[in-house]
């Protein structure tokens, strides 16, 4: 008896930081193939009841096959699926359906029907859930109630695609790609509907390609490639393993030695971005480690076109683990 | 131990009290749908409706398109009086024989006839606004070039009283129905005119009443054309555009139960159908006199069976497609035969004997016989069976394999 499992664990530390981790979400061995394409390849995840789960990778990486099979929407070639201790393909699909909430990434809703009569469309499907005023005023579209479907904004209208999920009052959420396209100030607002959500102690798994939307909402980031999982972990984690908080990006005339490079104090690793003599620097100490660079250009006679530094992001962890960024696709 | 019972206490909280909670997930709790909304079938319903409400266009084509029609073609061959011969009369100089000609032509009332120089007669016949043309001895060229298509006929001059005792020449297009016809009718006046005795005695009886015109032909085969194209066209457009816009995938996310979201679309067809048949119906009745000899409920019958039919056809269409244009081209090649063949706007029977039976197993004609037979003949539903068999056939195949085959992404 001397492991102790999360469960029983939990309550008597501070309830915040442990709670009991529960399992909303798990897939072991997931594989879908379309053809000779193998989307996902293998996956294994899983995502703690309360917390907001982050898929995060470039267009094509298997995200979205991965969340459609989650929903019971798309039938794996392979693995094992269990949403809320349930599995797809029963006879309690539907039961499981009310449970959940889903905005797919390419839903287009009617254009001709008003935002209050969708919602309320969708609100008859549950036989539990909130009403269309609650429902409205959580996504801040009570203005917009009259208002049919086809006029509204690119921001309003995926607002309202979450608040179409969001019926149910589900326990667990699943985005995909929830704020691709969307302005800044679009972005914020539906970041504050999720968030919302989060403290209200509902589960989430998201899906996007901005690095900083990971980094703002999801307690867990997973990085997919080519439909497999390449890391795992808090996005404080994931940045902290590159061993480096800064990146130095350079753009120099003239041939530098990557391994000298490398050997510059302060410097952890060297990678060259795309064209001919385009370098990113991964550093540890920045305050040591630019001056020698400098030196370095100086000794090597090689003349400085652009340099710039900015704090590691999710981005610099997926680029030194695929050596892409994560838009390229 | 008190922590254990407050966390405990938090998580109670979000289940029972939404507000203090704003997006509170991870709680099921919540108010009962009838709360705030009605059945989902009722909803979804509802939806179908106002979607087609707020299409202008589609109103336009299913509701005005087949009155506009029926008045058109109502009025182009509206029975008044019978319509009358039209003939030309040629007369280079006012010559008097004309003249009497026309006075010949004229006592049966059947006959319009005008004297008209021999350019203007000619023109007038290759325009087809006259039927035929009457030459006279004195009209014609020296030479007698004779004419192709060209009868005379010869009064030869007899010892009784004459009015006048010409010559004629009949210039006419005998592929023309109604020429043939100018040509029976104005020959028939000139003999009589001459004294030609009848041998047989002959009545005549003629039936203008309602129920044996064009116009009551027509009216059944647009209900029936309008059945299958707001059928075919209401489900296959809307479905294939909800694939389209991944929103059939986004209701197949939610418990909605997939049967309600296909008989949404019957029952908000049901709702237009009874629109769409009462307004054809009843502009019939009060522009024409149509009337329906059989009983309504046999045509209620039929209508509904009708459009229950293409709606499976409609959804069998519909149930892979993702793009309109894939649709339309399907749409299309399923109508098309039956526009064509199905005698909507002539009867079917005119085709060749060995495309009866085909043409007879095409849902359009099973309702437009059975419905010509209802209105128009004032038969009993029982009569036409066969054509309910053939619609109930249809209906029942093209359901089951639409759902078999249906793609809900």
């Amino acid at each position: 008896m001397e492991t102790i499992s999360d469960t029983t664990y939990a309550p008597s530390v501070s309830p915040p930081a442990v709670r009991p981790r529960a399992t909303a979400l798990r897939c072991d061995g997931l594989v879908k193939r379309y053809g000779d394409l193998v989307a996902v390849d293998k996956l294994d995840l899983e995502v703690f009841a309360g917390e907001c789960f982050g898929l995060l990778g470039p267009n094509g990486a298997g995200k979205t096959t991965t969340v459609e099979i989650l929903e019971g929407l798309t039938a794996p070639d392979g693995g094992r699926v269990e949403v809320l201790g349930a599995a797809w393909g029963t006879a309690h699909d539907r039961t499981l359906r009310e449970r959940i909430g889903v905005q797919l990434q390419e839903t287009q809703l009617s254009e001709k029907i008003t935002v209050a009569e969708t919602v309320r469309l969708f609100r008859s499907f549950y036989p539990r859930g909130r009403g269309v005023d609650e429902i409205l005023r959580l996504v801040s579209l009570e203005e917009k109630r009259a208002a049919r479907v086809g006029k509204l904004s690119g921001g309003q209208k995926q607002r309202l695609a979450v608040a179409c999920a969001l019926v149910s009052n589900p326990e667990l959420l699943f985005l995909d790609e929830p704020t691709t396209g969307l302005d800044p100030q679009a972005r914020l607002q539906l970041w504050d509907i999720v968030e919302k959500f989060r403290a209200g102690g509902g589960t989430i798994l998201l899906t996007t390609h901005y690095m900083e939307e990971a980094a703002r909402l999801c307690d867990r980031v997973a990085i997919m490639d080519h439909g497999r999982m390449i890391a795992l972990g808090t996005p404080d984690e994931l940045i902290a393993s590159l061993g480096a908080d800064q990146i130095i990006a350079l753009n120099a005339t003239g041939e530098l030695d990557e391994r000298r490079l490398t050997n510059l104090p302060g410097v952890r690793g060297v990678r060259r971005t795309g064209s001919e003599s385009a370098y990113a620097l991964t550093v540890s100490d920045i305050g040591v480690a630019l001056p020698a660079l400098l030196a370095e250009l100086k000794t090597e006679q090689v003349i400085l076109n652009t340099l710039t530094t900015h704090q590691a992001t999710l981005e610099d962890v997926f680029v030194s683990l695929t050596g892409r960024m994560l838009r390229d696709g | 131990m008190a922590e254990v019972e407050e966390y405990v206490g938090a998580e109670s909280v979000a289940t029972t009290d939404e507000r203090e909670v704003p997006a509170g997930g991870g709680s099921r709790g919540g108010e009962d749908r009838a709360r705030h909304t009605f059945h989902p079938l009722i909803e979804l319903t509802l939806i179908r409706l106002r979607e087609f409400l707020r299409e202008k266009e589609a109103v336009f084509w299913v509701f005005v398109f087949p009155v506009l029609l029926a008045l058109a073609l109502g009025v182009a061959f509206r029975n008044t009086a019978p319509e009358k011969i039209r003939v030309a009369v040629e007369s280079t100089t006012n010559s008097p024989v004309a003249e009497q000609i026309v006075r010949a032509l004229s006592v049966s009332g059947e006959i319009e006839a005008s004297v008209l120089e021999p350019a203007e007669a000619a023109r007038r016949l290759g325009g087809g606004s006259v039927s035929l043309v009457v030459r006279t001895r004195s009209a014609m060229p020296a030479t007698e070039n004779s004419i192709a298509d060209a009868s005379s006929a010869s009064l030869a001059p007899a010892n009784q009283a004459r009015v006048f005792a010409p010559e004629v020449e009949y210039r006419y297009d005998a592929t023309r129905p109604e020429s043939r016809i100018a040509r029976l009718a104005v020959d028939d006046a000139l003999q009589r005119a001459q004294g030609r005795a009848e041998v047989a005695r002959t009545r005549d009886e003629r039936v203008t009443e309602p129920g044996g015109r064009y116009i009551d032909f027509l009216i059944p085969g647009l209900i029936g054309l309008n059945l299958m194209g707001s059928g075919m066209w209401g489900l296959g457009f809307n479905i294939v555009t909800a694939r389209g816009r991944k929103l059939l995938k986004r209701f197949a996310a939610t418990p909605m139960r997939r049967s309600h979201y296909l008989l949404s679309f019957m029952m908000s067809r049901l709702v237009f159908l009874a629109l769409e048949v009462v307004a054809v119906l009843g502009f019939a009745w009060l522009v024409f006199g149509v009337t329906v000899r059989g009983s309504l409920i046999s045509v209620a019958v039929i209508v509904l069976l009708g459009a229950l039919t293409f709606s499976g056809i409609g959804l069998l269409v519909a149930a892979r497609p993702t793009t309109i244009e894939g649709v339309s081209g399907l749409m299309n090649f399923v109508m098309l035969p039956m526009w064509m063949l199905s005698g909507t706007f002539f009867s079917s029977a005119r085709f060749p004997e060995f495309a009866q039976p085909f043409i007879k197993a095409l849902p359009l004609t099973a309702i437009n016989d059975s419905l010509r037979a209802v209105i128009n003949e004032g038969a009993p539903l029982a009569s036409t069976w066969a054509a309910l068999a053939v619609l109930l056939a249809w209906c029942v195949v093209s359901f089951v394999i639409a759902l078999r085959i249906f793609r809900w992404q």
